[in-house]
Order: C-alpha cells, then sequence, then structure tokens
C-alpha cells in the first residue's frame, strides 16, 4: 500500500535507547494487571502482553482464540496456534468452545487488539480499504476473532502504529465495533462490554471522552508534541486538558523485551 | 466405516468439480498435501470454506481450483497478505472470487450447527458491524437477526454449514481408520461431522491408538477415505510430529507475490511432483521429529 494524501507527518523525535515501538509496547504492557485474562490478538498486542507477563504480571491469563487458555510461552508466538501455546497452556479447547463459553458470556477481562484502520469512535476495520465492500482498493485480511473479541471482552485494548491514513474520521468498513456513532451506541446494540478504554499508538495513548466517546489524547511519550500527533491523524483530534506525558520505557522493560525478541530469533534460526 | 486409501485415490473419489470442500485445521494440522493433491487433479468450480484462507487456499485460489470462497480471516499468519487471495478478489485473477465473509465466532457456529444437524446457530455477534449486512453466496444475508422465544431478547443468527467435503489432518490413524488428533483442534471435529463426505491424512498408521490427553477421536464410522500422508501437514505443523516451517510462510510472501513466479512453484512443486511428495510442502528444512 502507498501513502496516499497529506504529506505523511516526520517521524516523531525519539530520545535515544529505544524505538518507538519498544515505547509503544512497554506502554501498552503496563495496562495489564497481574491476574487479568487477557484475549490476545498476535503482533504489537501479543507482544505486549507477553511483555507483561514477563515483567510486572507473571499471572496474566494469555487466551489466545486457537483455543489456548493460560499459554505461557517464553518467547513470542509466531501465529495465534504457534505449538508452544499448546503446550504451555493450561487448557487447550477447541474453537467453537473458546468463542461459545469463554469468549461470549464476558469470562474474559481485556480483549487486545490491532488495526488496520481505526476512527474517532474506536471503530475498527480490518476488512476492506475503499469506497465500496464489492470493488475494494486494498483487501484485507478480514475479521477472525475481532468482532467478538470488540463486543465481548469487559474492555479493549487496541494497540496499533498511527498514521494519517490509518487514523481516520469514518472507517470504510466497520469490522469491529467500538463506540459506534457515539454515546449509546454500544447500549442499542447489546454489546456486553464496556469497547475500548485505550488507543494505544507509537505516539502517545487515545482514550475515549466520556461524554462524547470520541478519541482524545490523553498522553504522549517523551519527545512528542501534540502538533506531532494532529499530523498523524485524519480527524480534529481533541486533546485533553490533564495531558500527560507517559514514562519512557524502564530499564528493565527494554530488557525484557529485547531478551523476549531475541529467544523468539534464536527459535526461528533453529526451527529452519 | 473409514477406507485406507491413496491420498490420489481420496481426492479422486472424494471430490468433483463444483463441490463445497472445508479444509480445516487452525495452524495447526492443516491438511496442505491433501491440497495440493486437489491442484494435481485440477479440480475446477470449487466452493472453498475455512475459517483462515491462509497459503492453503491461496494455493488453491492461484491455481484456480476456487470460484466461490467462505471464511473469516485470509491473511498469512506472522508474514502478510494472501497475494493470490487478493489478486483474485482485487483483479478477478486467475478469475473472479465471490466472497462471503463472516467472523470467527460466526464460523465456528456455523460448523457447530452443521454437525449437530440444526439449520442454523444463535449467538451474540455480527452485532452493529458492516459484516450483518453482507449478502451470501445466493444473495441473502448471510446473517440474520433473531429473537430469543424466552426472554425477547435479540441475538444473531448463522445458517449451518454442511460441506460436500471436509478434509483434515490428523497424527494418526488405526488400521481400522478410527482417527486420533490432539493439541490445537480446532474446528475439525465439527467440520467431519457436518461434512457429507470427509477425507483425513494421518501423519502414521498404528495398531493401536494410545491414550493422548486431550485427544479428539473420530470413530472410523464417521470418516469415509483415510490416506496415510507423513507430513502431510507442513509448511504447518502436527503436534508430536513435525515443526512448523517459518521460513515457507516467509518465503510463500515472495512466491505468492508475483503471478509468474507463482506459476512457476505450481510447475515445478505441484504438477512436477508425485501424491503425498513433500516437494511441495516447504523449504524441506523444516525441523520434523519429535
Amino acid at each position: 500500500m502507498k501513502a496516499t494524501g497529506p504529506a505523511a507527518a516526520p517521524p516523531a523525535a525519539q530520545p535515544a535507547g529505544y524505538t518507538a515501538d519498544e515505547m509503544m509496547t512497554a506502554r501498552a504492557a503496563r495496562v495489564l494487571r497481574d491476574g487479568t485474562a487477557c484475549f490476545v490478538g498476535i503482533g504489537l498486542p501479543s507482544a505486549a502482553a507477553n511483555l507483561a507477563r514477563a515483567t510486572h504480571a507473571p499471572n496474566l491469563v494469555l487466551i489466545y482464540e486457537s483455543g489456548t487458555i493460560g499459554a505461557k510461552p517464553d518467547r513470542l508466538p509466531l501465529s495465534i496456534g504457534d505449538g508452544i501455546l499448546a503446550e504451555t497452556a493450561d487448557a487447550v479447547v477447541s474453537v467453537p468452545e473458546i468463542f461459545n463459553y469463554w469468549l461470549q458470556p464476558g469470562r474474559i477481562g481485556v480483549g487486545f487488539l490491532g488495526a488496520a484502520q481505526l476512527d474517532k469512535f474506536g471503530n475498527i476495520n480490518t476488512t476492506v480499504i475503499g469506497a465500496t465492500y464489492a470493488e475494494p482498493k486494498v483487501r484485507l485480511p478480514g475479521a477472525g476473532g475481532a468482532p467478538e473479541i470488540a463486543a465481548s471482552c469487559r474492555e479493549v485494548i487496541v494497540v496499533v502504529r498511527q498514521t494519517r491514513r490509518s487514523f481516520v474520521e469514518r472507517v470504510d468498513f466497520i469490522t469491529s465495533v467500538g463506540y459506534g456513532d457515539g454515546p449509546g451506541s454500544r447500549e442499542r446494540l447489546g454489546l456486553t462490554g464496556a469497547g475500548p478504554r485505550q488507543v494505544i499508538t507509537d505516539l502517545g495513548v487515545l482514550e475515549p471522552d466520556p461524554a462524547t466517546c470520541e478519541l482524545t489524547l490523553t498522553g504522549v511519550y517523551p519527545g512528542v508534541s501534540v502538533a506531532d500527533v494532529r499530523a498523524r491523524t485524519g480527524w480534529d483530534l481533541a486533546v485533553s486538558e490533564a495531558l500527560e506525558v507517559i514514562g519512557a520505557p524502564s530499564a528493565s522493560e527494554l530488557s525484557a523485551l529485547r531478551k523476549l525478541q531475541a529467544i523468539t530469533q534464536g527459535s526461528e534460526g533453529a526451527s529452519s | 466405516m473409514a477406507e485406507i486409501v491413496s491420498l490420489a485415490d481420496a481426492v479422486a473419489r472424494a471430490i468433483h468439480d463444483g463441490d463445497a470442500v472445508a479444509m480445516e485445521g487452525f495452524t495447526h494440522l492443516i491438511p496442505f498435501a491433501a491440497g495440493r493433491e486437489v491442484i494435481r487433479q485440477r479440480r475446477r468450480d470449487l466452493t472453498l470454506i475455512r475459517m483462515t484462507p491462509d497459503v492453503i487456499y491461496d494455493q488453491l485460489i492461484g491455481a484456480g481450483c476456487a470460484s466461490k470462497l467462505i471464511f473469516s480471516w485470509g491473511g498469512n499468519p506472522g508474514v502478510g497478505s494472501l497475494h493470490r487471495f487478493r489478486d483474485a478478489v482485487e483483479n478477478a485473477w486467475p478469475g473472479p472470487l465471490q466472497l462471503e465473509e463472516h467472523s470467527h465466532a460466526g464460523m465456528a457456529n456455523r460448523y457447530v450447527a452443521g454437525a449437530s444437524g440444526v439449520p442454523f446457530a444463535v449467538l451474540r455477534g455480527y452485532s452493529g458491524t458492516g459484516l450483518e449486512g453482507l449478502p451470501g453466496l445466493d444473495g441473502t444475508p448471510a446473517v440474520r437477526a433473531i429473537t430469543c422465544p424466552f426472554t425477547g431478547e435479540r441475538l444473531t443468527a448463522v445458517a449451518a454449514l454442511r460441506p460436500d467435503v471436509a478434509v483434515i489432518h490428523a497424527q494418526r490413524a488405526d488400521r481400522a481408520g478410527n482417527v486420533q488428533l490432539w493439541g490445537i483442534t480446532g474446528v475439525q471435529k465439527e467440520a467431519v461431522l457436518g461434512a457429507r463426505r470427509s477425507i483425513v491424512t494421518v501423519e502414521e498408521i498404528v495398531d493401536v491408538l494410545g491414550p493422548q490427553p486431550g485427544a479428539v477421536v473420530l470413530p472410523s464410522w464417521t470418516v469415509d477415505y483415510v490416506a496415510e500422508v507423513p507430513g502431510g501437514a507442513q509448511p504447518s505443523y502436527a503436534l508430536g510430529y513435525s515443526a512448523r516451517d517459518n521460513d515457507f510462510y516467509v518465503a510463500w510472501d515472495e512466491i505468492s507475490r508475483d503471478r509468474e513466479r507463482f506459476l512457476r512453484w505450481l510447475d515445478t512443486d505441484v504438477f512436477g511432483v508425485s501424491p503425498g511428495s513433500l516437494a511441495g510442502a516447504g523449504t524441506g528444512e523444516g525441523g520434523c521429529g519429535a
């Protein structure tokens, strides 16, 4: 996919010593309280969830849609069906069971999702880019488990790299519902979970305004300005009066994350 | 009772042009060798059904075997796009591909309804998403709102999946054709029980199926054809038998990105080898043994 529209913003200045992705992953990991059951999507969410388990939340219960409950991988799984998830899980159940018995009744505290396109009400598109579904400009992978994770987890955290192209006023297609059209939407639709409580990007953190449900910038990383974030947001971004500068990744967060990634790369090498 | 046959015979006897075929295996135990055999026998106009039409269906779609696809997530896991799938949807190459699209929860429940012999399943799902308005393959809505007759609650109904054929890979079968699989077992049991015919490829055929924690057993009388195809899940894996060939998933991105490159792969690694061969299964370096 080529960037379209206004010129991409220059990369935000980063203090030496860590990357924007490491900052994002560390910030996302901090959200997860020890002992929480977390339904994990692959990629950035999985890295953050595994970092949390390796640092402050050793009893975090990782649940993957392949049916692995309480997986305890010592490296980052390469897919949601990675053998290490089944081998280390408390229980392995069928796919109908993971969705029907575990996700649907609201047993799972946090859903950790990625997004290809996201709008100001936290709705997620992973289906098609373009004006019509029938003739898409870009065909994306589709829904997977995300619609029901977004509907039924008690709360949702989205982890996504922010670009002007991906952060849009209205998504082209609603794959997974955030706050729909705004206040009252989730209740009208009968969605049992609270919806996206935080969107954690490579620039900072957005949270829904309690009155309007609109995603509002509540935190930025060290060295990132509000202007940087606005330049990479496709709607007129609201900024919290209590905007926080988020703490840089600690030495222990960075070493745990890098160790996870090094073990992962080592095992990829070993399997080939 | 299941018949123990060769992979080529199983495909020739069970899968016909125009059939609705579900090849299942959720990232684990994906029946790749059977998929390549379907390409080799040049089946056409198939309706392919699968929760995650990953590399296995990218191969079948690119080879021109399918005209329709029912699915819930179409990517190369951990790598990126499925280029043959995207080329079919975006550019109708090698032919148009009609889609019917669901969520995982919806697809899983559709298989459950098929296995249960009821016309639909009910779930909390789809509500407020673009998916609930999409047409099914017959042009009518593929999901519908339903009111609970007990509570009046609004829920979602999804139609049962009754494939003509289910194809799965399992760790082993005994000589009577009883099938045993374990680890991540996905929706394979539901797919086989909901299908009119079924093919199971296995890593090995043994005298006695010993107990395995968490194993799914499909009794011989629920399966039509069993074929012994060691490595038949490669480049995915069979827990206890083989490791996932991650390098092949990465290599597939390059093989499939370009039509000519993909056609060369078809010639050398599918049409150029015998049924059940591991030649098209990966880089040939996937760590086996357990």
